[in-house]
Formats: C-alpha cells, sequence, structure tokens
C-alpha cells in the first residue's frame, strides 16, 4: 500500500474543507468517510469495478471447470470433481507435446523475424533524406495493417494455392510443380510467420521512427566535426539513441511469446498441416467449442495462461532491471 | 537524390541499395491489393485460368462480379451490423475508459494504487476462452449483438493512457471550478476532458480498428445467428470457408455464376477493405500519436 500522505494541501482545497491529499490531516485515514466525501468518485469506481469483476475476475472462477469433468446438464457447480485428470490425460495423451512445440516454434520464429524487421525497415527508412520519397514510402508500408486479418488470410490462400502468385514464383524458382502450400507442413510456418510480417512491419516501425527522430541532430554534427563516417555515426549515435526502445518493445514482446493466438492460424491452417499448426490456443477452441469438452479444454487454456503469466512477469522483471521501467 | 556534398562512393551505393530496397518493400506492401482490385473488374474466364499476379484487368472490364456482390444482402447487413457495433463500442469505450480515467488520476482517490493494481492483474492474466465463453452464456450475452460490444470496451492499457493524460491536466483548474461548485463529473466534462481530446481520439481511433478486425469474437458468441455476424464473418464465409450461399444469390442474377466465384471473392475484398484504405492517411498521424503514446506510458 501507499505511504501516508504528507500533510500538505492546497490553499484552495483547505479553504473548501476538502483535503486533496485524501484523509483527514495527522488523522489515520478513514475510509466510510473518504467515500462520503467523495460519493461521485466512489460510485464512478464502481462502475468501473464492476466491469473488471463481471468481465475479467468471474472467468476466472470459470477455471474449476479445468478440474471437473464438465456436464452442461449439471453445470459448472454440479458436475463432478476430476482434480487432476484433465491435465493428466492432456499431458499423457499425443498432443501435448506437438502442441507445445509448434505454440514455442511460431512464437520464437515470429520474435525472431517480426521483431527486427520494423527496425531494419526503420534505419533504412532514417537514411532517406528526401522528405516526400520517405513520406510515401512510410504511408505505403502501414497499408498493409489496415487490411482486416480475415482479408489478409484470404489474400495469402489466394496467393499460395495452385496457380497463385506466390506458388508460381516457388515454382519458377525450384522448378518442381505450382501446388497450393498451405496445405504443405513445410510452408505453414514460413507462410504464417511472413504474413505477419507483411501486415506488422510498416506499422511497427512507426514507434521506431519516433525513437530516431528524437535523437539530438546536433550529435551528428558534432560527429561530423570529427571526422566519423556514417557507419560510425550509425553505430555510436543512432544505434545508442534507440536501444533504449528496442530493448524494451524486445522484453515486451519475450512476455508474449508463448501466446500464439488462435485467431489467425484458424483461418490459414487445415487439418493437413496439424502436425505443424496446431496450437495451443486453435487446439483449445477446436476441443471447447466444436467438440464441446469444457473441461479438457479449460484445463489446456489454463495450462497456456500460466506459462503466459510466469513468462510476463519475467520478463517484466527484467524490464525493471534493465531499464528502471516497467509494464506493472 | 543528388547530394550537395560530395559523397564517397561507398555511401552512394548504400543509399542506391537502400532506395531499391525500399522500393521493393512499397512494391510489396502495394502490389496485392492492386491485385484485388484489378482482378475484380477481370473478365471472370479469362481470371480462372490466370497464374500469377494481375496487373492489369485481365481481356476486358467486368463489373458482374461487383452487380452480384451488390444484391448479396448478408455482405451488406454484416457491413451495417459491424458499423453498429464500431458505434456502439466507441460510446461505451468513451464513457467507461473517460471515468475510469478520471477516477485514477485523482491525487485526493487515496486508494487509487490499490485499485490500479487490482484491474492491473486482469493484463497478467485471464480466465481462457471456455470460462470467458461460460460467463457470456450466464449473462444471455451469447448470440445477442451486446456480446460483440460490452465486453473488451474497458481495456487496463486505455485506461493507463487515459490517466496519463488526465493526469497532466494542472490541478488549478480543478480547483477552480470546483471553487465554482462545479460537480465531479461536470469538471470531467467541462474541463478535464476538453484538454485530453487527443488521447480520446487516439483511444477511438484504436477500439474502431479493433472492432473492424474482430471475426473471433462473433466465432465464439453469435454461434447461431448468422444476421448478427459482423462483416469479418461474412469475409470469412465467402473467403475461408466457402460456406456463403453468394452464389445461390448469384444465379437469380446470372445463369453461369459458378465461373464468378473468384471474382465475387475479389470483389467482396475489394468492397470491404477500399474505404478503409482511402480514409487511413488522414487520420495517420494519429496513429503515430497514438503508438508513441503508449510506448511512454508508465
Amino acid at each position: 500500500m501507499k505511504k501516508r500522505q504528507k500533510p500538505v494541501g492546497s490553499a484552495a482545497g483547505e479553504r473548501l474543507g476538502y483535503q486533496v491529499g485524501g484523509g483527514i490531516r495527522m488523522l489515520p485515514h478513514n475510509f466510510c468517510l473518504d467515500v462520503r466525501r467523495n460519493k461521485i468518485l466512489y460510485f464512478l469506481l464502481l462502475i468501473v469495478l464492476a466491469y473488471f469483476v463481471i468481465f475479467n475476475y468471474l472467468p476466472m472462477f470459470g477455471i474449476i471447470v479445468a478440474f471437473e469433468k464438465y456436464s452442461p446438464v449439471k453445470g459448472v457447480f454440479g458436475s463432478k470433481w476430476v482434480g487432476m485428470d484433465n491435465f493428466i490425460s492432456f499431458f499423457s495423451g499425443p498432443y501435448a507435446g506437438r502442441l507445445i512445440r509448434n505454440t514455442v516454434v511460431l512464437g520464437v520464429f515470429d520474435l525472431l523475424v517480426n521483431f527486427p524487421t520494423p527496425i531494419i525497415f526503420a534505419l533504412l527508412l532514417n537514411e532517406i533524406k528526401n522528405k516526400y520519397f520517405k513520406k510515401t514510402v512510410q504511408t505505403v508500408s502501414y497499408m498493409p495493417y489496415f487490411v482486416s486479418t480475415v482479408v489478409a488470410a484470404g489474400m495469402v490462400i489466394g496467393f499460395t494455392k495452385a496457380g497463385g502468385a506466390i506458388s508460381e514464383a516457388m515454382k519458377f524458382m525450384t522448378g518442381g510443380v505450382s501446388e497450393n502450400l498451405l496445405n504443405q507442413t513445410a510452408w505453414f510456418r514460413p507462410i504464417y510467420i511472413l504474413m505477419g510480417t507483411w501486415q506488422g512491419m510498416g506499422y511497427g516501425s512507426i514507434i521506431y521512427l519516433a525513437a530516431l527522430s528524437d535523437v539530438d541532430q546536433e550529435l551528428y554534427d558534432a560527429a561530423k566535426v570529427d571526422g566519423a563516417g556514417y557507419w560510425k555515426q550509425m553505430w555510436h549515435i543512432t544505434l545508442p539513441g534507440i536501444s533504449s526502445m528496442i530493448i524494451m518493445m524486445f522484453i515486451m514482446r519475450m512476455g508474449t511469446v508463448f501466446s500464439v493466438g488462435a485467431d489467425k492460424i484458424l483461418l490459414l491452417y487445415n487439418a493437413s498441416t496439424y502436425e505443424v499448426s496446431d496450437v495451443i490456443n486453435t487446439y483449445v477452441y477446436r476441443l471447447g467449442m466444436q467438440n464441446a469438452d469444457f473441461g479438457m479444454s479449460t484445463a489446456v487454456g489454463l495450462f497456456n495462461s500460466v506459462i503466459g503469466t510466469i513468462l510476463l512477469l519475467t520478463s517484466n522483471q527484467v524490464l525493471k532491471k534493465l531499464s528502471g521501467t516497467s509494464m506493472f | 537524390m543528388s547530394k550537395k556534398k560530395k559523397e564517397k562512393p561507398s555511401r552512394i551505393l548504400f543509399l542506391a541499395a537502400d532506395v531499391v530496397i525500399l522500393i521493393l518493400i512499397t512494391y510489396v506492401c502495394l502490389v496485392p491489393i492492386w491485385h484485388m482490385v484489378m482482378a475484380s473488374i477481370s473478365d471472370p474466364t479469362a481470371l480462372n485460368v490466370h497464374t500469377g499476379m494481375v496487373y492489369y484487368p485481365l481481356k476486358k472490364v467486368d463489373v458482374q462480379a461487383y452487380r452480384i456482390i451488390f444484391r448479396y444482402k448478408q455482405l451488406w447487413s454484416a457491413y451495417l451490423n459491424t458499423i453498429f457495433y464500431i458505434i456502439g463500442s466507441c460510446l461505451l469505450t468513451g464513457v467507461l475508459t473517460t471515468i475510469a480515467g478520471y477516477v485514477f488520476s485523482r491525487k485526493r482517490f487515496y486508494y487509487r494504487n490499490a485499485f490500479m493494481m487490482f484491474i492491473s492483474f486482469t493484463m497478467l492474466f485471464n480466465g481462457g476462452m471456455i470460462p470467458n465463453y461460460l460467463v457470456m452464456r450466464g449473462l444471455h450475452l451469447t448470440d445477442n449483438p451486446l456480446v460483440m460490444i460490452i465486453p473488451g470496451s474497458l481495456s487496463v492499457f486505455n485506461i493507463i493512457i487515459m490517466r496519463t493524460s488526465m493526469q497532466n491536466v494542472p490541478q488549478e483548474l480543478e480547483e477552480a471550478a470546483r471553487m465554482d461548485g462545479a460537480s465531479d463529473l461536470k469538471i470531467l466534462w467541462d474541463v478535464i476532458l476538453p484538454l485530453c481530446k487527443a488521447t480520446f481520439a487516439v483511444i477511438m481511433l484504436f477500439t474502431v480498428v479493433a472492432k473492424w478486425n474482430d471475426y473471433f469474437s462473433a466465432l465464439l458468441y453469435l454461434p447461431t445467428r448468422q444476421d448478427l455476424y459482423p462483416l469479418q464473418m461474412a469475409l470469412r464465409q465467402i473467403l475461408i470457408t466457402s460456406t456463403s450461399d453468394i452464389s445461390s444469390s448469384a444465379s437469380s442474377l446470372i445463369d453461369n455464376s459458378s465461373i464468378y466465384k473468384k471474382s465475387i471473392e475479389y470483389a467482396s475484398i475489394v468492397v470491404s477493405t477500399l474505404p478503409i484504405l482511402c480514409v487511413y492517411p488522414f487520420v495517420q498521424k494519429y496513429f503515430v500519436t497514438g503508438i508513441t503514446m503508449g510506448a511512454v506510458k508508465s
């Protein structure tokens, strides 16, 4: 909790008999009095809290379904308690290894490819001094972000079908036949990652371009006087100027590496590529929403949430250590 | 890119390579969208046998696919649904985020850090798909249009940027208004909100984009009510699952509607994407502000 407020209030507040710092001076804080003094404030707070309790905390109680053999007739509180059975059958089942592997592989590759590309793009753009060219490239590069996921996936499916532009290009390069690439296990991952690159590179560069424009221009002039070349300038001025931003963004993305979402994959995958494309979240969806196996689905989802939380907390701690800022 | 000073050859080579790469990137970003537009107005028989990119209308310009699309009611009702969901979400997000930002930015609110921690925890951990679904069902929100508006309308992230922006409003303004006898709500509406317009606009903008994109909540929470589908779900039926009945609606217009399948897909992409792409350059600067604002929060 917070330290007690120092006994200084603003003059105006005091004259009105209302305490800016909260609480009565020199007395321990009194909750009831505080509520009475700030009725509207607490009423507004109640609305906000009610929202979070209903839509965020209530589902957390639903997690008990993970420890039940859920029956729709008996409901959440009437179903049979089975303890860790759902977890045991998931981890001893045939899919656990594959799902965890696919989730980690997609998450890590997404990070490795789609984290640096916006930075490189921003650096390349930063070297351009012609304002109009720069502005045009920027505007066009943000465009794919505004193509919705469904439409982008539809476009990807079209391009990677037999006869589609990407399939044709592959046929040309490898000398094979033009075929549906999304039906092949070797192609699913690159296509998924590159779709992310296409959609996110320009948009992701915004933040680095902003950081780059904050780098003190006088440093460059001073470096030039000292005879530093362009590479030296980039290494000693540009990169240090945005390194804290890069580190912060990297750690924040590390925290979400395990939360590969279902929405994009559900649009791209099909049964023939489950071997590489099925991740925990898509499995949770199929199990819960299509097979109505609520108990097992919740258990698998809970496993995913817990790992996600641990990763987020870890990355947050690292961030705190390194930069003194934190997300929470 | 003429240079006034003399540059080293290595520098000129680098800049040339840089420009070539950037032009390539621009090409890759642009050409799929161009392809969609050109393919949608191509002759369907030529399109069906064509391989690779379409850079210009094949054979002749044919807008029959658009005629079919315009008669396909589901797409337009889905369009209207999405607009309705966007307006509803913006209203609710606007109201809730504003009051939450106000509450958590007041210094006289003694317990603000404790309550902020309480709501921040939801960023860290969530119940998961099925528990969320059970709660929605319990609240009778499944197969209910409100499910596309209410959940997700108040996010911790938005509260934080709103709070930060409201904290920057000088305390003296609030005190002066209070001396004049203004209530909390009046201060919020007349004094604080007008000074946080930019943040408000940014939050609205992100809400619009998120709602425009969202198909997954409809997939989860609108299992049997296709009439409530947002645009993205209707597009999913046309583009991904091929479960739309657009070809049967097309057969009332022309005999051999099946050859138009591809053209219809492209046309539906164009009518659903082009409006956004035309609008976004005008709001681009707000996105830039919004993203940098998000990065320097907390």
